[in-house]
């Protein structure tokens, strides 16, 4: 490696001119606009105005509220499925793999406004393929869009699975980085596979599965798509309105920037302290 | 030694009779996305059970395309993600190979504010990048708004570093006894050696600015720019829609990302799991 000023910056412009405008920039902006009254001509500072009415809003509370219940929720139950598709499609008694990995793998090229339309066909109340087959096995049909429990579990069966897949890419190739010699060891110590996993795969994978958790909660805390097109802008009367979508009404249906500011530095801090946890969950033993 | 093998027989047995359904229940909306693109309107709202496809695909295209201007939505689509993917993979290998290969003035702090905001919400960003674009700016509406404000993406950056540190210094430093220009050893020597990992990371970006919503929504929403996912998005909801021509955009947008997964999937796999393991 060599010291040169010039020539790093050179190759580094273009890139740092862009990440500078639209994203440094924007973080801090982000942060002193939620300090500012936006309604107003021009902008006046106004300390408590915004974050003041974040801390009395009942729409605030029960945005949060769903995206705490949805992250509580889906997100252990994804990374557990997507540990189950990974370890399975990493056994050597499979056959067939490429279908399998195809099945599970596909919806991650599925972009949210294909994928949201057709989950809203299927779980439709009289037409819906879901209701279709609940009643044919002698179930009652679920009423999947007015009311707030199945819409719940729609949004997370929905998000589910779009990316269960992809986290089961990310563990399937943190188990193929471990090494083999380690199992075989094991096995002919006649450690059964069960013990296996327990004891090899799952210490050894620690910091690609807490990897997956923070990827999942940050991006489930911003969960916007799913909730404005399924559940149709966070319906049933928003009972799935989420952290996302309050920051999309309020900033862009009400342009009140100020407001939605202090929506997306909740969000913020919430990413900071779960990223903490993490790096305190993965620090290197002493 | 024949029990052991039939032990194995049993074990294999019983996983494909776990996992084949699990696949088919995660292949099913993908198979009724198509199925339900093939149908007729009063087909999809009628009370039987369809779950084989029928004739009507061109007419539900026909009908999608009434509702709206869906092949000029499909073009901006594809000229919008191709351009982005060609500018984010020369940014960001341009600033992998700086922050990889040279000592310099302030390269702490460079990598130090990318690592550290990367795991911030793209939300935080939201509001400033708006209110920059569409009223400073005056851009709302336009190619530039849609291209370049999602350049920032920083995680390509990180992945052509950790490509470029891995390749062996001797490499370039006999170039330098030649004397050549460091931008040709960058584009001549490293960029071909880096074929694979530019593959991966062309893929992803694509991919992302192909099935990008929120962003093309909030800046671009004027009938004639909107991008495909826009488009069909606006139909959603709407109560007099054709919804077989919704399916018939959706299979449109999905199955030629399905063939590139097929046909690249060593690629797609890789450049997901790149931010895993470091």
């Amino acid at each position: 490696m060599r010291n040169r000023n010039a020539t790093a910056y050179r190759f580094l412009a273009p890139y740092l001119l862009i990440f500078s405008v639209f994203w440094v920039w924007p973080i801090i902006s982000s942060f002193m606009i939620s300090f500012q009254a936006t309604r107003t001509v021009p902008w006046r500072f106004a300390p408590g105005f915004n974050w003041g009415r974040l801390i009395g809003d009942p729409a605030f509370f029960n945005a949060l509220k769903n995206t705490l219940l949805i992250l509580v929720i889906q997100v252990p139950v994804m990374i557990a499925l997507a540990m189950v598709m990974a370890v399975l499609l990493n056994s050597p008694l499979l056959k067939a793999r490429g279908l399998y990995r195809f099945a599970f793998f596909a919806p991650v090229v599925v972009g949210e406004v294909a994928y949201s339309a057709v989950f809203r066909l299927m779980f439709s109340l009289d037409f819906g393929i879901v209701n279709k087959l609940l009643n044919s096995v002698g179930l009652p049909k679920v009423d999947w869009f007015s009311n707030v429990t199945p819409a719940m579990a729609l949004i997370m069966i929905a998000v589910t699975w779009r990316w269960a897949g992809y986290n089961a890419i990310i563990l399937l190739a943190g188990m193929q980085s471990i090494p083999e010699d380690v199992y075989e060891a094991a096995t002919l110590d006649r450690v059964s596979k069960l013990k296996q996993f327990f004891y090899i795969t799952l210490p050894l994978l620690k910091p690609v599965i807490v990897f997956c958790l923070v990827l999942s909660i940050i991006g489930t805390m911003q969960l916007f798509t799913e909730p404005f097109l399924i559940t149709e802008r966070g319906g049933p009367g928003g009972g799935t309105e989420t952290l996302g979508l309050l920051l999309y009404r309020q900033g862009f249906r009400s342009l009140n920037f100020g407001y939605a500011s202090a929506v997306a530095y909740t969000m913020a801090a919430l990413a900071i302290a779960i990223t903490l946890v993490q790096l305190w969950l993965t620090r290197e033993k002493q | 030694m024949s029990s052991l093998s039939s032990a194995r027989l049993r074990r294999s047995i019983a996983l494909h009779l776990f996992l084949t359904p699990l696949a088919l229940i995660w292949l099913f909306p993908l198979w009724m996305m198509v199925v339900f693109s093939t149908m007729p309107d009063n087909g999809i709202f009628s009370p039987g059970i369809e779950l084989l496809p029928h004739g009507n695909f061109v007419d539900n295209f026909n009908n999608l395309q009434r509702d709206t201007n869906f092949v000029g939505a499909i073009g901006i689509s594809v000229s919008v993600a191709v351009t982005y993917t060609f500018l984010s993979v020369l940014l960001t290998s341009m600033a992998g190979w700086a922050l990889a290969r040279y000592q310099f003035f302030g390269k702490g702090v460079v990598v130090g504010i990318i690592f550290g905001t990367i795991t911030l919400p793209y939300a935080v960003v939201l509001i400033p990048q708006f209110i920059m674009v569409a009223r400073d700016f005056q851009l709302a509406n336009t190619w530039v708004a849609l291209i370049v404000p999602p350049l920032f993406n920083s995680l390509g950056v990180l992945f052509m570093r950790q490509s470029f540190s891995m390749m062996p210094d001797d490499l370039f430093d006999a170039a330098r006894v030649e004397g050549v220009k460091e931008w040709r050893i960058f584009l001549f020597v490293a960029l071909p050696l880096a074929r694979p990992m530019l593959a991966a990371l062309a893929i992803i970006l694509f991919l992302a600015s192909w099935n990008n919503y929120l962003w093309p929504l909030l800046i671009n929403s004027q009938p004639g720019l909107m991008t495909a996912p826009v488009a069909l998005g606006t139909l959603i909801g709407l109560t007099k829609v054709s919804w077989g021509g919704i399916m018939a955009g959706a299979v449109m947008l999905t199955v030629p990302m399905l063939i590139v997964f097929v046909l690249l999937q060593r690629h797609f796999i890789a450049g997901i799991a790149a931010g895993a393991v470091k």
